[in-house]
């Protein structure tokens, strides 16, 4: 049995996930054509390559099929509910930096905080006769966060994709996504709430809490996690 | 562990038992309409109800309880008075604690009744508290009426009052806005030069989005009213504390709210009707004496609940929830009644957890 290793499988995520690695003596690569999804692993015996979306990192280490994943923050927290007894943390990775945060538009001049939001929510309900609508994929997050700051008449719309047009086409009121200059934002007329901060993330390398593990894969995670660490 | 036939007999018993208080047994559907759910409670019911969703019906939510259903369907085609039972699967998202069924049953006893409100309070908890007699439970009292009255007889503005009402099941947002009308908290860094601005709206920002520069333009202005507006008298301050500390048996908790009435007058006729119905309850055998009222209790659950309101908890077992909760909810029949509305009581409870208790005992 091997130690399986998940890395996103695509763009600038894996590049500097693979030089993280390569730094500290592991080279990780991928096998054949680039769009082959099989990986190789030099430096190190016994580690497997699996190459993933990142988005599918979270599930696969809390259903252990892999032993060690990298992947956001964001992910992690949104998807697993009880992150912290399904996987561990071994070491943020410096890149892929991002915040989530909610925006407004920039032209909402009354709107600056949470409470602002909360009481224009109101008010917008009653004018438009329905909720004021968020647009985001991380619904848990944002749900939570915002039941915590005890903001309410909203309701959250799906946006899997350039969330921050969704204002302009009038599908959403403001915006909950993740950001890391907010050139984006500011090209969409959008600005941040002063407390709209929800959680600052960043590529992390995560232990499976769950995963199964001989003797001989424990041996070759010990190792490999004294190298990184 | 109970097992899932011994639950649905003593399900079925308790049943029976409401009947022969006088009650029609109804049973409404397992799968509810989305839009209803999330018009009353909001986002916050997507992380308590499972949804689901075909093409021709839209969003369904599975029954998260029966409370509205029941009074759905007694607003559209209900005798009155009534009284109704019910007993079957409601259910629960968990996300967080891995030992909270998400599914399980309750038995319902739930009250239409125009004539004696303090008669159906004292009726429902009392024919609940017989279904439970003998399991070593405490039981809990409140009454978000006279919170709510308090907060209508404030001596400020109608808008400031509205915003409290709305965040009245949301402790910390409450407490926010109350500091901010009290003069205790400043307003975000900024605000000052907006609302001192003549023409507070920024030409160069491009005005987009469905909320439009006139909503925009009457928030500033509301904004100016209450900056205008002189803050909540400490008296009032002191007084609306004192009642959410308020934590005693009935009849002293009685008293010390007859003493908070004096700096809140607002609400006596809410200790009229509380006292009104400690009399019923102890005319139905309830030892009154020994029943605790929290002023502030209810305050955190789901939002329907206006007047009464009550729980059993499992003396020694703090990990379980209520054993059996209910309370009065008259605001949620004008809500679904289309301009009807009829005096409303009811609750519940949950038989998996009455016989775990019992397991525990023996």
């Amino acid at each position: 049995m091997s130690l399986k290793l998940g890395v996103p499988s695509k763009g600038r995520l894996m590049d500097k996930t693979f030089g993280w690695f390569e730094k500290r003596g592991i080279t990780l690569s991928r096998s054949g054509s680039d769009r082959e999804y099989a990986g190789k692993v030099e430096g190190i015996d016994g580690v497997s390559l699996i190459l993933l979306s990142a988005g599918e990192i979270p599930r696969e280490l809390a259903a252990g099929r892999i032993h060690l994943g990298v992947t956001g923050i964001d992910l992690v927290h949104e998807k697993l509910p009880r992150w912290e007894q399904q996987v561990e943390e071994i070491s943020q990775l410096g890149f892929g930096k991002a915040d989530l945060i909610i925006a407004t538009p920039a032209c909402w001049v009354d709107v600056d905080t949470l409470d602002d939001l909360d009481a224009a929510a109101a008010a917008f309900r009653k004018t438009h006769g329905h909720r004021l609508r968020i647009a985001t994929k991380y619904h848990r997050l944002v749900r939570e966060f915002l039941t915590d700051a005890g903001v309410a008449d909203y309701t959250l719309v799906d946006s899997q994709g350039a969330t921050e047009g969704t204002v302009m086409n009038e599908t959403a009121e403001a915006i909950a996504d993740i950001t890391s200059t907010g050139e984006t934002l500011r090209a969409n007329h959008l600005k941040i709430l002063t407390d709209g901060l929800i959680l600052q993330s960043q590529a992390t390398l995560w232990r499976s809490r769950v995963a199964k593990c001989d003797p001989e894969t424990k041996a070759t995670l010990n190792a490999l996690l004294d190298r990184l660490r | 562990m109970p097992n899932r036939s011994q639950i649905q007999a003593r399900a079925a018993m308790m049943r029976v038992r409401f009947e022969a208080a006088g009650a029609q047994v109804v049973d409404p559907p397992l799968l509810q309409p989305a839009d209803t759910l999330l018009d009353l409670y909001g986002e916050d019911i997507r992380a308590r109800a499972y949804v689901t969703s075909d093409a021709l019906r839209g969003e369904q939510m599975l029954r998260p309880d029966f409370t509205l259903p029941v009074v759905q369907m007694h607003m559209s085609d209900g005798a009155e008075p009534a009284r109704y039972t019910y007993s079957g699967e409601v259910f629960r998202r968990q996300e967080h604690d891995p030992d909270r069924s998400n599914e399980y049953i309750q038995v319902g006893y739930e009250v239409f009744d125009r004539n004696d409100p303090a008669g159906a309070d004292a009726e429902v908890f009392s024919l609940l508290a017989l279904q439970l007699r003998g399991l070593p439970l405490r039981a809990a009292t409140g009454d978000i009426g006279i919170l709510t009255a308090a907060v209508e007889g404030l001596k400020t503005t109608d808008r400031r009052k509205a915003a409290l009402m709305r965040h009245l099941w949301r402790p910390r947002r409450f407490r926010v806005l109350l500091d901010r009308f009290a003069g205790r908290k400043p307003g975000p860094e900024g605000r000052d030069s907006l609302l001192d601005a003549e023409n507070p709206l920024d030409p160069d920002i491009p005005m987009i989005g469905k909320r439009r520069a006139s909503e925009i333009e009457a928030r500033i202005a509301a904004l100016r009213e209450d900056r205008d507006t002189p803050p909540i008298s400490d008296n009032e301050l002191v007084g609306l504390e004192t009642l959410l500390n308020v934590r005693e048996t009935m009849p002293f908790a009685l008293e010390q709210l007859r003493d908070v009435a004096v700096d809140l007058p607002q609400i006596t006729p809410a200790l009229d009707r509380l006292e009104a119905r400690i009399a019923s309850l102890q005319a139905r055998g309830v030892d009154v004496e020994r029943l605790d009222f929290e002023a502030a209790y209810g305050r955190t659950s789901m939002e329907y609940y206006d007047g009464f309101v009550f729980g059993f908890y499992a003396e020694g077992r703090p990990d379980l929830p209520p054993i059996a909760t209910g309370g009065r909810y008259d605001a949620l029949t004008r809500q679904l009644g289309n301009g009807a509305e009829i005096p409303a009581v009811g609750g519940v409870i949950r038989p998996d957890l009455m016989l775990e208790i019992e397991e525990d005992a023996r």
